[in-house]
């Protein structure tokens, strides 16, 4: 269809210019990296994936099912801990950002490949240490890792604190590397008004991740050291405070879920773009809202502690504050949908998870303003309600960011198509079980259902049984996506370097793209997706 | 060796843009260290708030005299650091590598003066969490001073320790010819590193030491 191809067949890319397995494990090309980063998170995502069926399978039933109520509470925490640090948080940005974010700037490496490198043992090192944690005894704690329960449960909290102390180093050299490169190695005609918004969104998201992160950090030590040495920062009956372990905590995770939300709204961006043929509506508007979220987002931790005994005047100033947050959300929700509004929409299998996004993502944000208002959220505190509000905001909009992700992506990384008709099968089955694994829960919880709990009394039942239905259908979604997509690196057809008629500038590159990103410096003449003025093919 | 270890990247584009990069990622770096300790000082904070006559009590425990001592070791070789960057942006790397040298053994002294505070508390049983043994305090308070003490201290001394051997790599740098006028990046971000180093004892003493 595109004859861009045509004399760069020969040439050697990225995945082939060297291939043994040295050249990959020292390899300091962003790509690889990326690419490295991709299959350990989607790793991460099958084991997460399993523990979140097992207790799916165990909550059929109001009483016993499958396991014993101890095996419970661990599993649910090692599904919290393993979706969380390891597959949400560097999901995006580690693996796409990695990938596209120097080809986005027309630069050859990111600022600090060495660094880059390190990032990926890091992350596999602390990774390494939470798995043996959970191999050893697990956690029953939850991801959260509240005190003091977790400064005196028996089971394996150290190993997984330190394996996610680790992984948060990760996170911080990644951010520091994508801020330092946007900075410094914006190929020549690309300033600061053209960037492509999905590296604002990473810039945005790196910004959080540096300034966050050492506060996690600090305190998941500070918990470790009280679990080895007694310390009693937290122990109450050693003078400490345990809420001020809830401060730390949520002064880091608030933000955090906006290290996650943001990349998959720079994704979103992208893809709606592309496939409305139309530049985005909006531009400055996204890139303010991107850091307006990132802001606010430090202002509003208090949320998730309207029950702790915190003055009702403090939660009422952070229930406001949190509201802010979804007037920059519904900026970008606004802009997407006046973007496709006239464009002429090419519905293909990125575009409808991106219909997936903004479902989720607008109902989602909805009952975040819901639990925001301190009195409703008195009732909704720790129950299902609130499960059902963060899968659909958290986990709805960063897997369906991924998937849109590495299905716009897939031919530029690895050169091949993937079988359109059986993604839009798998698109659908995921977006549809999607909701109904996680409407019931809003149902549960308002009918008083406790999150964590091991059993609910059978009224309960139908609607549990219809969530684990949901969860079924996300699982054979997955199943079906993993299939082809292998099946596509092997047998797939061969991708033009731009298959989707992309205006994206990562779409410069050859797919998949050679050792050096490009073979000449790539010009930026024009806005990145503008569509208004016909381009001639050009693979720089 | 390979194109890694030749002082300029061609991707960088320019040498300025090479060195700006390195910088720019050096001051995100610190800005996220001064984060990690930003903790331990709310901590302190909140505990001090809480334990306000325990925590005065217990800094008379410390000896504020020797970390007056330390705090002028620490700002003398902070001011030999910026001798250092000045030396070898007119080139002379010779005594680059001396005022590094000297800053290196000024931080020495430091680290000795603490350890030698740190067996002090040891005898005394001035130590945190579990291992609190002083009586003539409250182990309410008392404890949770001190274990914000070695924590902030300890964290302080870890970073002396990289901010050491950053600053010897520098002088080996020196000694083997490795810096110019045109090429001193790294000497410059490991400048940056050991001020702020030097820069969180300044926090640290008044907070711990002087504070009444
Ligand atoms: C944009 C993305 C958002 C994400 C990813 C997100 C994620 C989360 C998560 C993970 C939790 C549960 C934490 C736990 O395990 O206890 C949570 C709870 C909460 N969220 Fe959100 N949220 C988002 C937006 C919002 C918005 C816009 C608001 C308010 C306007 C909001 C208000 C709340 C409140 C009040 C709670 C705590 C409820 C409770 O524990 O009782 N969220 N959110
Ligand atoms: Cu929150």
């Amino acid at each position: 269809m595109n004859p861009s191809t045509a004399g760069s067949l020969a040439e050697p890319d990225y995945l082939n210019h060297e291939t043994t397995v040295r050249s990959w494990l020292l390899t300091r090309d962003h790509k690889r990296i990326g690419v490295m980063f991709l299959v350990l998170v989607l790793f991460a995502l099958l084991l997460g994936g399993v523990f979140a069926m097992l207790l799916r399978i165990e909550l059929l039933t109001p009483g016993p099912t499958i396991m014993g109520p101890m095996t419970y509470n661990r599993v649910f925490t090692l599904h919290g801990v393993t979706m969380v640090w390891l597959f949400m948080i560097p999901a995006i940005p580690s693996a796409f950002g990695n990938f596209v974010l120097p080809l986005m700037l027309g630069a050859k490496e990111v600022a600090f490949p060495r660094l880059n490198l390190a990032s990926v043992y890091i992350y596999a090192a602390g990774a390494a240490l939470t798995l043996f944690g959970m191999v050893w005894s697990g956690a029953d704690t939850g991801w959260t890792f509240y005190t003091p329960y977790s400064t005196t449960s028996p089971t394996a909290v150290t190993p997984i604190l330190l394996g996610v102390f680790i992984i948060g180093f990760s996170t911080i050299i990644t951010g520091l590397n994508f801020i330092t490169t946007t900075h410094t190695l914006r190929a020549p005609g690309m300033h600061w008004s053209r960037i492509p918004l999905f590296v604002w969104a990473i810039y945005g998201t790196s910004v959080i991740q540096v300034v966050a992160t050492p506060v996690l950090a600090m305190v998941l030590v500070l918990v470790a050291l009280e679990r080895v040495a007694g310390v009693g920062i937290f122990d109450p009956s050693r003078g400490g405070d345990p809420v001020l372990f809830q401060h730390m905590f949520w002064f880091y995770s608030h933000p955090a879920v906006y290290i996650m939300v943001l990349p998959a709204m720079g994704v979103i961006t992208e893809v709606v773009c592309a496939f409305s043929r139309k530049n985005i509506f909006g531009y400055r508007m996204i890139a303010a809202s991107t850091f307006g979220i990132a802001f606010v987002g430090f202002f509003s931790w208090g949320h998730h502690m309207f029950v702790s005994g915190q003055s009702t005047f403090g939660s009422g100033i952070f229930g406001v504050l949190s509201m802010l947050v979804a007037i920059f959300t519904a900026i970008k929700i606004f802009n997407w949908v006046a973007t496709m509004y006239g464009g002429a929409i090419d519905l293909k299998v990125p575009l409808l998870y991106v219909l997936g996004f903004i479902f989720l993502l607008t109902f989602g944000g909805m009952t975040g303003v819901a639990v925001a208002t301190t009195s409703l959220d008195v009732h909704w505190h720790d129950t299902y309600f609130i499960v059902a509000h963060f899968h659909y905001i958290m986990v709805g909009s960063v897997l369906m960011a991924f998937l849109a992700a590495l299905h716009y992506w897939w031919p530029k990384m690895f050169g091949r198509l993937f079988p359109e008709r059986w993604a839009f099968v798998a698109a659908c089955t995921i977006i549809f079980g999607f909701i109904v694994t996680f409407l019931p829960q809003f149902l549960l919880g308002n009918m008083g259902m406790p999150r964590r709990y091991y059993q609910y009394p059978s009224e309960m039942q139908w609607l549990n049984v219809l969530s684990t239905a949901g969860a079924s259908l996300l699982a054979f979604g997955f199943g079906l996506i993993g299939i082809y997509l292998l099946w596509s690196l092997r047998y797939g057809k061969e991708s033009p370097a731009n298959p989707w008629g992309s205006r994206g500038y990562e779409w410069f590159s050859a797919s998949p793209p050679g050792p050096h990103n490009f073979r000449e410096p790539p010009r930026f003449e024009r806005e990145v997706h503008d569509y208004t003025v016909s381009e001639a093919p050009h693979v720089y | 060796m390979s194109t890694e270890t030749t002082p300029w990247r061609e991707y960088f584009g320019s040498r300025e843009n090479q060195s700006q990069a390195a910088q720019l990622g050096m001051w995100i770096f610190l800005g996220s260290e001064v984060l990690l300790f930003a903790n331990l000082f709310v901590g302190y904070a909140v505990y001090r708030y809480y334990y306000p006559e325990v925590f005065v009590e217990a800094s008379h425990h410390l000896a504020a005299g020797w970390a007056t001592v330390q705090t002028l070791l620490l700002v003398t070789s902070s001011l030999c650091v910026v001798l250092a960057v000045h030396f070898i942006r007119s080139g002379r790397a010779f005594w680059m590598g001396v005022a590094l040298l000297v800053a290196m053994g000024l931080g020495l002294g430091f680290l000795v003066i603490k350890g030698w505070e740190y067996w002090k508390h040891w005898e005394e049983g001035a130590l945190p969490g579990e291992y609190y043994r002083l009586a003539e305090l409250p182990e309410r308070g008392g404890s949770l001073f001190f274990t914000l003490y070695f924590l902030l201290t300890g964290l302080h001394a870890v970073h002396m320790l990289v901010g050491l051997s950053v600053l010897g790599w520098l002088v080996w740098g020196a000694l083997v010819g490795r810096y110019t006028a045109e090429y001193h990046v790294p000497v410059e971000v490991g400048g940056l590193y050991w001020h702020l180093v030097d820069v969180f004892w300044l926090f640290i003493y008044p907070l711990l030491y002087l504070v009444e």
